[in-house]
């Protein structure tokens, strides 16, 4: 089992509303795992359970194959963790943050940490409270992989920065990716960047995994279908994987997971004048998807090299 | 040649990779036995997570256009064709046509599609001569 993150049934209630709900999420070893949704989808909550920082209500966590609730500091050191804002003790200066950060672990790549600052001209002098956002990402981030960490747990370490402190930091980020077997796990909202680093991507809506499969496969899987008809459109149309639909008038616009046969048999029964089908980038499927309506999303889960376990409890659209 | 990703594309990103490959090739700009960047130096370059540009070398070498040689590198293949000049011929021809329907539906005539045709012809790498293959 390569299995770094793991989780099974994690369900979390704030007040009476379900934040998660019974998530069953597993990231393998080496990947690069985009962990998407809209504000208030579960992700920072799944974040903080991951991190052991929030209790879940019931089911459970495992990481690097340890759970979570007992895990012993020797597996904790090979793990990191970038919390969203990027909260450092801003009454240090960087070179005392690097200290008091070593001091809790064994293995620290001093190098590492010395190039990443001169890399980012940051000075060890310089007191945390006047860093700008970006500094302050890019500290947070030497500090993360100083230990030489198996896994790194982001939880959107891109906010709040411009682009061209975004776009250094992703490039960290593909160094990092560049050692073998590290497994990575971050948040973003920036799907450009989700893009170009996630091998894979897990979506979440109302605290349910609606999606987990390979990045270009979610994309390829999306499609907006424009069906051209010579009097007025149909109000609408009923088939498997139909998240969204607009009557234009002459036109109807669909939003269709998984475009096959069976869904092509179902549209071309409305005897449309033309059909035209429409690619989607990363950014337009996900807003497509996520603002359908919301039960009838399907869900799907698919793996290049693992067919064997990987569908497990998420089912297939 | 410069590699170039757009995330905005709705081409996935790996595609655009192999796109600017075959046009490079078709422009003159690699030439057979150029070496390409690694997986990682490309991956650095652009961004992008090196599975991404491993997939397209892959396709790529799988069609033959590039050529891995352990150890050595990435380099681009010497054109050879699996198929005949017939199936080539045909695969050609189709794509043509589509060529036609633009053309016509953008209000040109034959003759001036044919002196765009002379205009453009120059800047791709067209071989000089070739025999016709069973």
């Amino acid at each position: 089992m390569t299995d770094v993150i793991r989780t099974f049934r994690l369900t979390k209630h704030y007040d009476t509303r379900r934040v998660v709900d019974c998530l069953n999420l597993q990231v393998q070893r080496g990947q690069v795992y985009g962990f998407l949704g809209r504000n208030g989808a579960g992700k920072s909550t799944t974040i903080k359970m991951l991190m052991g920082m929030v209790q879940p209500d019931s089911g459970e966590v495992e990481l690097l194959g340890e759970k979570v609730s007992a895990m012993c500091p020797k597996t904790r050191e090979r793990i990191a963790y970038i919390a969203e804002g990027h909260p450092l003790y801003n009454w240090m200066t960087i070179g005392e943050a690097v200290r008091f950060t070593r001091a809790f672990y064994s293995n620290w790549n001093h190098t590492l940490v010395e190039q990443i600052l001169d890399h980012f001209e940051l000075s060890r002098k310089q007191k945390l409270r006047r860093l700008s956002n970006g500094q302050r990402a890019q500290v947070s981030l030497a500090l993360a992989v100083a230990p030489e960490p198996e896994l790194l747990i982001l939880d959107d370490p891109t906010l709040g920065l411009d682009t061209v402190v975004r776009r250094d930091f992703l490039e960290s980020l593909i160094q990092i990716i560049h050692r073998k077997g590290r497994t990575i796990l971050f948040s973003s909202h920036i799907l450009g960047d989700v893009e170009r680093v996630a091998d894979r991507i897990g979506i979440m809506v109302d605290g349910v995994l609606r999606v987990d499969c390979p990045t270009d496969h979610f994309r390829e899987s999306v499609k907006k279908l424009v069906l051209d008809f010579p009097g007025p459109a149909p109000e609408a149309v009923d088939c498997p994987g139909l998240v969204n639909s607009w009557n234009l008038g002459s036109q109807l616009e669909l939003i269709l997971v998984g475009y096959d046969e069976a869904q092509r048999t179902a549209v071309e029964a409305l005897q449309p004048r033309s059909i035209e089908i429409i690619d989607l980038n990363l950014e337009e499927a996900f807003i497509e998807y996520t603002r359908g309506r919301k039960r009838s999303l399907p869900l799907f889960a698919m793996e290049e090299s693992r067919h064997d376990q990987s569908i497990g409890d998420q089912g297939i659209a | 040649m410069q590699f170039q990703c757009d995330t905005t594309s709705r081409k996935p990103i790996y595609r655009q990779l192999i796109d600017q490959v075959r046009r490079g090739i078709a422009r003159g700009q690699l030439q057979p036995g150029d070496r390409l960047p690694s997986v990682r130096q490309l991956s650095r370059d652009l961004v992008v997570n090196p599975n991404t540009v491993a997939r397209a070398y892959t396709e790529l070498e799988r069609e033959g256009t590039l050529l891995t040689q352990q150890g050595r590198g990435v380099f681009v293949a010497e054109p050879g064709n699996d198929l005949t000049k017939k199936a080539r011929r045909k695969q050609l021809s189709e794509k043509l046509d589509l060529l036609f329907v633009e053309a016509v539906h953008l209000g040109f005539s034959a003759g001036e599609l044919l002196t765009m045709v002379q205009d453009r012809i120059g800047q791709f790498a067209f071989v000089t001569e070739e025999k016709d293959a069973p």
